[in-house]
């Protein structure tokens, strides 16, 4: 059992959890993720490690409310606590001093970035982070990515906040403005790293090819075990399949074949229903 | 003496060997509830009396850890059944589980010397009959287990055992009987390996196997879930942690697929997903558990194995009208049980021999068809079958909406990838001696599926039983 130490609410449908769990917090880096499981019917899922604090043992993990698995998470409380969580998993996000670097994260892609580009700054690299939401009240870690840039962006898809468009389109006009034209002027992007929604992450990818930017993506495909025993996680990388959870979470986006992994996260998308719907139905009964 | 003479007459008539009871085919492809029945006592003694007793008997040679199987025979034949069990534990300690899954018409019943002329002496079935005879008297209350009593502290040095399959399982009880300090590390949330996660529930119910893991843990075994090793802690950590050696039986879990086109399409599994999925994870009980599964109607299995017709089962278990099982060889060259290959049959599984997948096809990114070559039977390959050739221009296509890989599982290297200095096969296997499990790092043992390939439940504990006494030996005298 891991027990929620602390539960905070960052946006509606959005929950921070700090869970205890000293030795994935003394492992944990940037990057990785865990496999939890609420319950004894529970399903296995992956969920980025936000944040880890070595000395005090605890891991704190943002989750997005999308589904049954996601819902009943959200409905546990503080010293609540999960039955299985797993890790850390995946293989840690590169950190090096890479020179200037772009962070994009998009929703729930915001929380896993966060450490990415804390880590990147404190090796020296200047990190130029650019991240975005539906609207203004669903943006989350806005200060705390402020704290870790030396540049940052917001943009919103309905204008409420920041720029008004995709964080992909930002990203286009940025480096528009940036590396054409003078020469002298230019400003070299070293590498990008996209985290959020698989077509948010394809469209950044589509944005930098050009540029001929490294562009860094987190794959979030549907997984079981998490430690490459299953196959569930396979996505194409470079025309070679590929499993997430071993090979992975990080792949090179320019690579990565995006129309796969989107189909792949859709195989369940009848029985996801049902589960919510039954599950809904019975919430709406004990109340 | 009269009854001497009387027995000896009685096998001149030549008992045929019992039957196994079992659930009716039609109705047993439809729940997960155990296919085989066990025998009944009167059963029981009846094959027990088939027992020739030879006075060379061949069984114990052909068992793996070679269980006194013609002592245990002849208690059975005395009604001892409390002593027949115990003569067994002498060498195996799951023997509820092994009963129900060694290949015996590979092992013991293939040079049961009965077996020459007759049907061999069904050990598997006596095996498991005794085991499961005291789990029932306990349940009943008539006999009190023996073992919960038992737990015990345990105060010597400190081993480490990376995984719970029937390996990890069978080296901690050794070494904790003998007094060792051990603790199993798992990765996933349950303990049991292939046991758990692969085997269903009809051919090994999980309570049985729940049951023998509490037996391990009265021998004062600790197990702990949820541990990746390699990513939580590395071997070395462990040695930090004071524990003296370690023993990895991390087992074959990493599935191999084709490589054709079509298997990354949605309702491409691999046999380990699949079976993960519906029995670690429940999904047969969806949506009361809350993980998916695809259930179409026409599935189809390529391989042979055990783990083929597992999936096959499972296939028609979960409402498949149709379950073809492709294979590229003849039946004859099935590796897989022969209990599991007829009840397959009787379940309903379509036999699709001497074939083999080119590729999928799929239709707005989900599984449509198969296709598949027709193959003949060539040469002896190196493992003395005969190698499968395709026959040019037979192709043929299969409507199916789901396929399920399983042509084999290697060894993951989630851990060893982490131990750099550990030498490997060119496979991936971890390198040990057959006997001692013995690596090329002091202090690290390993045996099972992980040093050998995918094989046999009896054969990693019996790796795991060997490297206990290797293990015991190494402490005492710190000698590698
Ligand atoms: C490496 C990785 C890191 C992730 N990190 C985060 C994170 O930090 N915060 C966050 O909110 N979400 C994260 N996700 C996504 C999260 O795992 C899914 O939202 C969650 O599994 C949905 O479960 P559900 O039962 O609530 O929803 P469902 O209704 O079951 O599913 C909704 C969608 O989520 C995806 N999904 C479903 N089951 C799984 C599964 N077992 N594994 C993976 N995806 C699944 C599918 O695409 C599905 O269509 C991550 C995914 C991966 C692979
Ligand atoms: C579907 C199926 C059916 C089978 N049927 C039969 C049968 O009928 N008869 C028979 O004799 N054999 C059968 N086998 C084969 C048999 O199950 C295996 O040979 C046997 O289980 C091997 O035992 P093991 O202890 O080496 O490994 P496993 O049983 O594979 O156990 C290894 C354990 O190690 C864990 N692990 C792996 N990596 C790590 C890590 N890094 N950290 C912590 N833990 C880790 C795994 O999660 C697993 O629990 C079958 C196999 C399958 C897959
Ligand atoms: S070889 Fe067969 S008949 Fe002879 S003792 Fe063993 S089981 Fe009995
Ligand atoms: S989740 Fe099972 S192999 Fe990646």
């Amino acid at each position: 059992m891991y027990k929620i130490v602390k539960k905070e609410k960052l946006v509606e449908d959005i929950d921070r959890f700090y869970i205890k769990a000293p030795l994935i917090a003394r492992k944990a880096k940037a990057g990785q993720f865990v496999v939890i499981r609420i319950n004894e019917d529970g399903e296995r899922i992956p969920l980025t490690i936000a944040d880890y604090n070595r000395s005090n043992g605890i891991i704190s993990i943002v989750s997005m409310r999308v589904g049954k698995t996601t819902t009943l998470l959200s409905s546990l409380k503080e010293s609540d606590s999960i039955l299985d969580v797993v890790g850390p998993l995946g293989n840690a996000s590169e950190i090096e001093n890479f020179g200037r670097v772009i962070c994009v994260g998009g929703g729930v892609g915001i929380p896993p970035i966060f450490p990415i580009a804390r880590e990147l700054k404190k090796i020296g690299n200047y990190v130029i982070s650019i991240i975005g939401a539906r609207s203004k009240d669903l943006l989350i870690l806005k200060e705390e990515m402020e704290d870790t840039s030396d540049e940052l962006y917001i943009c919103s898809d309905d204008g409420s906040i920041g720029y008004h468009g995709f964080v992909s389109d930002f990203l286009k006009e940025y480096l528009e403005k940036n590396l054409t034209g003078n020469a002298d002027k230019r400003k070299d992007i070293a590498r990008v790293i996209a985290i959020g929604p698989a077509l948010m992450m394809s469209a950044v990818a589509d944005v930098t090819r050009p540029f001929n930017i490294k562009t860094i993506v987190s794959l979030n495909s549907i997984m079981v075990d998490g430690t490459g025993m299953c196959g569930a996680c396979r996505v194409e990388v470079g025309g070679k399949t590929k499993f997430v959870c071993v090979n992975g979470p990080e792949f090179d986006g320019h690579q990565v074949n995006f129309e796969l992994l989107l189909s792949r996260q859709k195989i369940y998308c009848d029985q996801e229903k049902e589960c919510m719907d039954i599950y809904e139905h019975k919430c709406m009964l004990d109340k | 003496m009269t009854e001497k003479i009387n027995r000896k007459r009685q096998k001149k008539e030549k008992i045929p060997r019992v039957a196994m009871p079992e659930q009716e085919p039609e109705k047993r492809n439809k729940n997960f509830n155990e296919v085989t029945l066990g025998y009944t006592e009167e059963d029981a003694l009846r094959e027990a009396s088939r027992c020739l007793q030879c006075k060379n008997p061949e069984c114990i040679k052909g068992c793996p850890v070679e269980i006194d199987i013609k002592s245990f025979i002849k208690l059975i034949q005395e009604k001892k059944f409390d002593e027949a069990l115990k003569k067994i534990r002498e060498k195996n300690g799951l023997p509820a589980i092994c009963g129900r899954v060694c290949p015996q018409e590979d092992q013991c019943e293939k040079v049961c010397i009965l077996g020459i002329k007759d049907d061999p002496a069904a050990i598997g079935r006596l095996e498991r009959y005794v085991a499961d005879r005291e789990m029932k008297e306990i349940a009943e209350g008539i006999k009190e287990c023996a073992w919960s009593e038992v737990t015990k502290q345990c105060t010597r040095e400190k081993i480490a055992i990376i995984g719970s399959g029937p390996g990890g399982l069978t080296c901690g009880a050794e070494l904790a009987k003998l007094g060792y300090r051990v603790t199993i590390f798992e990765a996933l949330h349950e303990p049991g390996g292939v046991l758990v996660y692969g085997i269903p529930e009809f051919r090994l119910p999980k309570e049985i196997v729940k049951r023998e893991i509490d037996y391990v843990k009265s021998l004062g075994v600790k197990i702990e879930v949820n541990m990746v090793m390699g990513k939580i802690l590395t071997i070395d950590d462990l040695f930090k942690e004071g524990f003296r050696a370690i023993f990895i039986s991390t087992g074959a879990g990493l599935p191999y697929f084709m490589g054709i086109s079509g298997e990354n399409l949605n309702g491409v599994y691999s046999a380990n997903e699949y079976l993960t999925r519906s029995n670690l994870m429940k999904a047969y009980k969806f949506p009361q558990c809350d993980t998916p599964i695809i259930r179409g109607d026409k599935i189809a299995v390529v391989g042979g194995g055990n783990v083929a017709m597992d999936s096959a089962r499972v296939a028609k278990r979960l409402g498949a009208k149709h379950v073809y099982l492709i294979y590229r060889r003849s039946e004859e060259e099935m590796p897989a049980r022969n209990e599991e290959i007829k009840h397959a049959r009787e379940e309903g599984i379509e036999f699709k021999l001497l074939a083999s997948p080119v590729e999928i096809i799929g239709k707005d990114g989900w599984v449509h068809k198969i296709m598949c070559i027709k193959m003949k039977l060539g040469e002896p390959d190196d493992s003395g079958r005969r190698r499968p050739v395709p026959l040019e221009g037979s192709e043929f296509n299969i409507e199916v909406d789901v396929v399920i890989m399983a042509i084999g599982q290697g060894p993951n290297p989630l851990l060893t990838s982490t131990i750099p200095r550990l030498e490997l096969t060119r496979w991936g296997n971890i390198k040990a001696d057959p006997i001692t499990g013995k690596t090329n790092i002091e202090g690290v043992f390993a045996g099972g599926d992980i040093v050998t390939g995918a094989a046999t439940v009896i054969l990693a504990m019996g790796a795991g039983k060997s490297a206990a006494a290797a293990i015991d030996e190494y402490i005492r005298t710190s000698i590698w």
